[in-house]
């Protein structure tokens, strides 16, 4: 009986421990996923793999930030795939129009453009974001397309910086750390130590409370969804280099993905709750996953499906271990 | 007066649509008749898949899955109907409309079950449906009963309207109103729909008042299935073989119940409105084609149309709740 209720001690201590560590279970799962891919092929874990893997699982984790950031005031940024396929796609034509300098500038404009119109209908529209976002989305889509026609002619090229930061690397460590590494240092610190990640926790735990406590929800949101289009264009920039082949659908695909890096590191989608670090090891998780799913050449539909069910299955079980109630 | 009033969002949207139909007119003298089929046709699985998604957000979630499980049901017809007889073609589709409820209800149960967000398990469910289509058939193939491929084509013949006025009322459109009628307006009359709008509105008063929320919560998923698959028969039907790759209906779906007055979050809205939305939408792409215009700019102007719509909505929202206040 005494054992029993140590048992219980335990059990309790360790599901405190985890909704205070919301990342341990994640990181034991990313390890058994790499520890069952060695077993299912033995070798395949070595430098080159190591250093593929963080390279594509680094603008993912950069588009899923996105998605971190707006998701913990309760919203959702589904315009994130557009925004970076149109700078990358304005970069990879302007490289050839107006230089490599002055190309980055012209294409992170509509990036920001984008965001703030988000930031617009939401803090100021009060439209729902999925909407909003959507919205953006399809019109951005249907700009790049007519822009598209204007610069048929121009041709586009990679720039030889971007393509060595997308796909060089030193040993096991892809150049694209040197972004990335500055990058989620400062997106965590902002979310844990400055004034603007409160607010973000603070909007999505209770809008009205903080509004009432005088912050103006609608500068927030104005400011998050600006910053939400700029982190997405620099990712497309950094797609664009890693693929190298700039097309109107270069991330469209990567947007559920991200969202469900998110989720799947521990983001709550009603705010309030998530971290940035859970984001990427999920990002992590799910490039290792892909991995998986090819290397065992199960056919695309099957790997489709089993894809949707490891996202529910992971995010039901990390919802019931960090459930506080 | 007070009909009206409720159904003002709805009055609007059929202004619109008829200033819409006047403009197309003036646009393209000889749009007429077959030109109206075309875009009851062309609305078909638009509408369909709008009415899908009306009827899950009204029950407060979203069904992002939707497009998806138009495929499984397309696909699934398209291989059971091949080479299949006509009088066996009946029974499968009603087979196939058995296996939309039930994917939808599947949808629905996985949430309630997990209570993992409406939005997340959608999104997963996308790609299971989606690998599910992929299964079922690998590349575009199959075939269509000669019976549901006429399903859509055509106008109706009424006896005692003249043939000139008859020919405007494409089957197409009587098809759609019938489906939706058959299917929603028991629905909304009965005390399982009145639930429906219950836990959208406010799930924990539902639960309070004795709404069996989890029970709803999967039939409203389920009904959205039963739509999906309709709109997987309409599409088997207008191209005569099924597509596992969905098509570009979760957007347009969402699209068309914004514009169509449903409110995201629950509780408030209906099935028309989303309907004429989405005749609105395909008006305004037909008005710009004939009109010469980019494909590609009237991308733009439908996102605009929707931006702007649920911005000025949201305005006018916030002007209402301050007057109330004040």
């Amino acid at each position: 009986m005494t054992e029993a209720a140590a048992d219980g001690g335990y059990g309790i201590r360790f599901k405190r421990l985890l909704s205070e560590y919301p990342v341990i279970p994640l990181i034991l799962l990313l390890t058994a996923l790499i520890v069952a891919l060695e077993i299912i092929r033995p070798g395949i874990v070595n430098e080159r793999w190591i250093a593929n893997t963080i390279k594509f699982a680094i603008p993912l984790a950069m588009l899923a930030s996105c998605q971190t950031l707006t998701m913990l005031t309760g919203g959702i940024d589904l315009s994130v795939g557009t925004i970076a396929t149109i700078s990358a796609f304005v970069m990879a034509t302007q490289v050839t129009l107006s230089g490599s300098a002055a190309a980055i500038p012209i294409a992170l404009a509509p990036a920001i453009l984008l965001g703030l119109v988000n930031g617009f209908g939401v803090g100021v529209c009060r439209v729902h974001p999925l909407i909003m976002t959507l919205g953006t989305g399809l019109i951005g889509i249907g700009c790049l397309q007519v822009y598209q026609r204007f610069v048929i002619a121009t041709g586009s090229e990679v720039p030889d910086y971007l393509a060595w930061l997308g796909t060089g690397r030193f040993w096991i460590l892809p150049h694209s750390l040197l972004l990335f590494v500055p990058f989620a240092i400062g997106v965590i610190f902002m979310l844990r130590r400055t004034g603007f990640g409160r607010l973000l926790y603070a909007l999505g735990e209770n809008e009205n409370a903080t509004r009432l406590s005088g912050v103006r929800g609608w500068q927030v949101h104005l400011a998050l969804y600006a910053l939400s289009g700029l982190i997405a264009g620099i990712t497309g920039l950094l797609y664009l280099g890693l693929i190298k082949a700039p097309s109107l659908s270069l991330v469209e695909p990567r947007l559920l993905p991200a969202v469900a890096a998110a989720v799947i590191g521990g983001t709550s989608i009603f705010g309030g709750r998530g971290t940035y670090s859970g984001t990427i090891i999920g990002a992590l998780i799910l490039t290792v996953l892909t991995t998986m799913l090819t290397v065992m050449q199960i056919p695309e539909g099957t790997r489709r499906l089993l894809f949707g069910v490891i996202i529910l299955a992971v995010t039901a079980i990390y919802l019931r271990l960090t459930d506080e109630s | 007066m007070g009909l009206f009033r409720r159904e003002s969002w709805n009055v609007g949207l059929l202004v619109i649509l008829a200033l819409l139909l006047a403009l197309t007119k003036a646009v393209q003298p000889n749009y007429g008749a077959a030109g109206f089929e075309g875009l009851a046709q062309a609305a078909l699985p638009f509408a369909f898949a709008a009415a899908a998604q009306a009827i899950v957000v009204i029950a407060g979630g979203i069904d992002l899955s939707i497009a998806s499980m138009m495929a499984v049901t397309s696909v699934t017809a398209a291989v059971l109907m091949e080479g299949a007889t006509e009088g066996q073609a009946v029974w499968i589709a009603l087979f196939v409309l058995g296996l939309g409820a039930a994917m939808g209800a599947l949808n629905g149960f996985l949430i309630v079950i997990t209570r993992v967000p409406d939005i997340v398990v959608t999104l997963a469910m996308l790609y299971v449906w989606e690998g599910v289509a992929l299964m079922i058939l690998n590349a575009p193939g199959g075939g269509a009963s000669e019976w549901l491929k006429a399903l859509p084509i055509g106008s109706v013949p009424l006896p005692f309207l003249p043939e000139s006025v008859s020919s405007f009322i494409p089957k197409a459109l009587l098809f759609l109103l019938v489906c939706i009628a058959v299917v929603w307006f028991p629905l909304k009359r009965s005390k399982l729909g009145l639930q429906i709008y219950a836990i959208g509105s406010s799930e924990q008063t539902a639960f309070r008042t004795g709404v069996p929320v989890r029970r709803s919560k999967v039939i409203a998923y389920s009904v959205a299935g039963l739509f999906a698959a309709m709109g997987g028969l309409v599409l088997t039907a207008s191209t005569g073989i099924g597509a596992p790759i969905p098509g570009p209906y979760l957007l347009a779906s969402v699209a068309a119940v914004v514009l169509g007055g449903v409110i995201l979050g629950g509780g408030r809205g209906g099935l028309i409105g989303p309907i004429i939305a989405v005749f609105i939408l395909r008006l305004v792409r037909t008005i710009l084609t004939f009109l010469a215009v980019d494909p590609n700019v009237t991308t733009i102007v439908e996102g605009t149309i929707m931006v702007a719509v649920v911005m000025a909505g949201g305005v006018l929202a916030l002007r209402g709740r301050r007057r109330k206040a004040a």
